[in-house]
């Protein structure tokens, strides 16, 4: 499905800010893998998924998907196989576009784009049922601009937008991050519904270490750009905040410095 | 003043295409692109020059949107691929199209008036059809003194505009159009939902050129003449329209938001015609007022809008005062 092969990318190099950001990470996921990544900031997550999504292109290694090497695809054929929801619920829509419009992009990911309407009366219908597995209402506002949903409404729509076309590779970044708690419970329990009915491979960071223990099938963390955890399965429903912190203090020899992890 | 009105539409509708290829970047990509200075000129000199060396005008004119086609795309490289900031790479492109239109000339001046032009043909095929006595004698029947010598132009032109602005309406709603239309509100979006977004402002701002110098032709061929300079301040009259047609009518969808940039290209040039007829007023003033005209369309609303909002706070409170007020009587 996706593999990592000695992935490595240093900022700054030779300069006094010299950052190793990640360093020779090795990863893969199988087919239907949810994984969660958990670490500090600075630990390296945000790059992992830039490097993923071709957004940042690694000093070393490889990125395989399905079996494709992706290096050198740029960005925006890459994404025909990773779709990716951002922590910021303005960064997946198109404010001055209706919902339908939106949804007729989205559509077009992994097809050629032509010059023929995106929003047909049997899109419509179409969208509409996709829209109704939110549960939110959006699927009567469908000429509605994105520009008047709420964050959560903004964000929901995001990961309709991201997964109704099954990329290979879903990539979660804090995506719940910059919403209420009442919007992010209600997104996080939309992720565990659309990946469990979909099947997606999905790698999710996020800073609330409860919820990186309560979704997925195997979770890892991440410090200086290195994965220093790796538990899967069985193992994993039995893991405790507790544990991880112990396991970190383990690892590292040092305390987990950040609250913002253990009290998001 | 009816045949300055008149001749004001003429050309105004002609301007609104010109206005609808300025809209497409300014407003729909978010690109100030001022390679329209130039490429206008490019579209009057590409087409006077054909009809000149005996190229039929319709070949003429296709052949001037073609070559504003390939402006705007190389704008559009310069952006993406050279990096280079949208407003700059506009103005470099302007100045080299400056040296082109001079060599596609061969003189800073073509004159079309010993030439059959597009608007030539149309006169002499339109006289056989008498729709022009037919209006004409209901204007005489309400009293008018002066008439207009032929409705040809100002009818098939508007016919001509309404096509591309349905064809504009069309493109924006397809595939192709709507990832087109994210790129000005949300690139990093469309590129992750796998669209060439440089592609795609390549091929905007070059169909946007081609609208321009299609106007530029047209206007060429209107006026009789190609000119090294006829390009200075269009920009600001494409923006002028734009503002104008925003601010008097709605722009909900992208069918109401082409309308109004038609409209508003029409009633900028009869507001310039108008003001121009104001005794102390020279030719030379036409900058001037247009861009008091625009500086007035971007204020005006938003004076009269705070207003508005003034007014409703002090209604409300006024009326929290009465309820106060008649609660501590009782």
């Amino acid at each position: 499905m996706l593999k990592l092969n000695n992935i490595s990318i240093t900022f700054n190099e030779g300069t006094p800010d010299e950052k190793k950001a990640l360093d020779n990470i090795n990863l893969e996921l199988e087919q239907g893998d949810f994984i969660t990544v958990i670490g500090s900031n600075g630990a390296g997550k945000s790059t992992l998924m830039n490097v993923i999504s071709g957004n940042l292109m690694p000093d070393l290694g490889d990125v395989v998907i399905d079996g494709e090497p992706m290096l050198h695809l740029p960005e925006y054929k890459r994404s025909a196989f990773v779709g990716r929801v951002f922590q910021d619920p303005m960064a997946g829509t198109s404010p001055s576009m209706t919902i339908e419009e939106n949804l007729a992009i989205a559509y077009s990911r992994n097809k050629k784009r032509r010059l023929r309407l995106g929003v047909t009366k049997q899109r419509k219908g179409m969208f509409k049922e996709q829209l109704k597995t939110l549960n939110i209402g959006l699927e009567n506002r469908l000429t509605a601009k994105v520009g008047l949903l709420s964050g959560g409404e903004r964000q929901a729509l995001s990961l309709l937008m991201t997964t109704f076309t099954e990329p290979s590779i879903l990539l979660l970044d804090e995506h719940t991050a910059a919403l209420d708690p009442a919007r992010a419970a209600l997104i996080t329990s939309l992720t565990e519904e659309v990946v469990r009915n979909s099947g997606l491979t999905t790698l999710m960071v996020t800073h609330n270490m409860q919820q990186a223990l309560d979704l997925g099938n195997r979770l890892i963390m991440m410090d200086k750009g290195q994965i220093i955890f790796d538990v899967r399965g069985e193992e994993k429903s039995r893991l405790t905040i507790e544990d991880l912190l112990h396991a970190f203090k383990r690892i590292r020899g040092i305390q987990f410095e950040d609250d913002r992890v253990v009290l998001g | 003043m009816f045949i300055s009105i008149f001749g004001a539409m003429e050309s105004g509708i002609i301007y609104a295409i010109m206005a609808l290829g300025v809209y497409l970047t300014f407003r729909i990509l978010d690109f100030p692109d001022l390679t329209v200075e130039g490429s206008f000129v490019t579209g009057a000199a590409v087409a006077a020059s054909s009809i000149v060396n005996g190229i039929p005008p319709i070949t003429a004119t296709i052949l001037a949107a073609f070559a504003g086609f390939i402006a705007g795309c190389l704008t559009g490289v310069l952006h993406t691929k050279g990096k280079i900031n949208p407003l700059l790479a506009g103005i470099l492109m302007m100045t080299a199209l400056y040296s082109i239109n001079l060599r596609i000339m061969g003189q800073p001046t073509i004159s079309l008036l010993q030439e059959t032009t597009l608007f030539n043909q149309l006169g002499s095929l339109w006289s056989a059809t008498g729709i022009d006595a037919f209006l004409n004698n209901i204007l005489s029947t309400i009293g008018l003194e002066q008439l207009p010598t032929t409705w040809a132009i100002l009818l098939v032109m508007i016919v001509i505009t309404i096509i591309i602005k349905l064809l504009t309406d069309y493109f924006l709603k397809t595939e192709v159009g709507l990832a087109l239309r994210a790129i000005g509100d949300n690139k990093k979006m469309v590129r992750s939902l796998s669209a060439n977004t440089d592609l795609l402002i390549i091929f905007g701002v070059g169909i946007s050129n081609a609208l321009v110098a299609t106007a530029g032709g047209l206007i060429g061929q209107l006026g009789g003449f190609a000119d090294a300079n006829m390009g200075l301040g269009l920009i600001v009259i494409g923006l002028a329209s734009i503002i104008i047609g925003e601010a008097l009518f709605s722009t909900k969808t992208i069918a109401k938001a082409t309308l109004a940039v038609i409209l508003g290209a029409i009633i900028y040039r009869i507001i310039v015609t108008l003001a121009l007829r104001i005794d102390f007023m020279e030719t030379g003033d036409m900058k001037m007022i247009t861009a008091i005209i625009v500086i007035a369309a971007l204020v005006i609303p938003r004076v009269l809008q705070a207003r508005k909002e003034n007014r409703r706070r002090q209604q409300k409170r006024a009326q929290l005062d009465q309820q106060l007020r008649g609660s501590s009587d009782a």
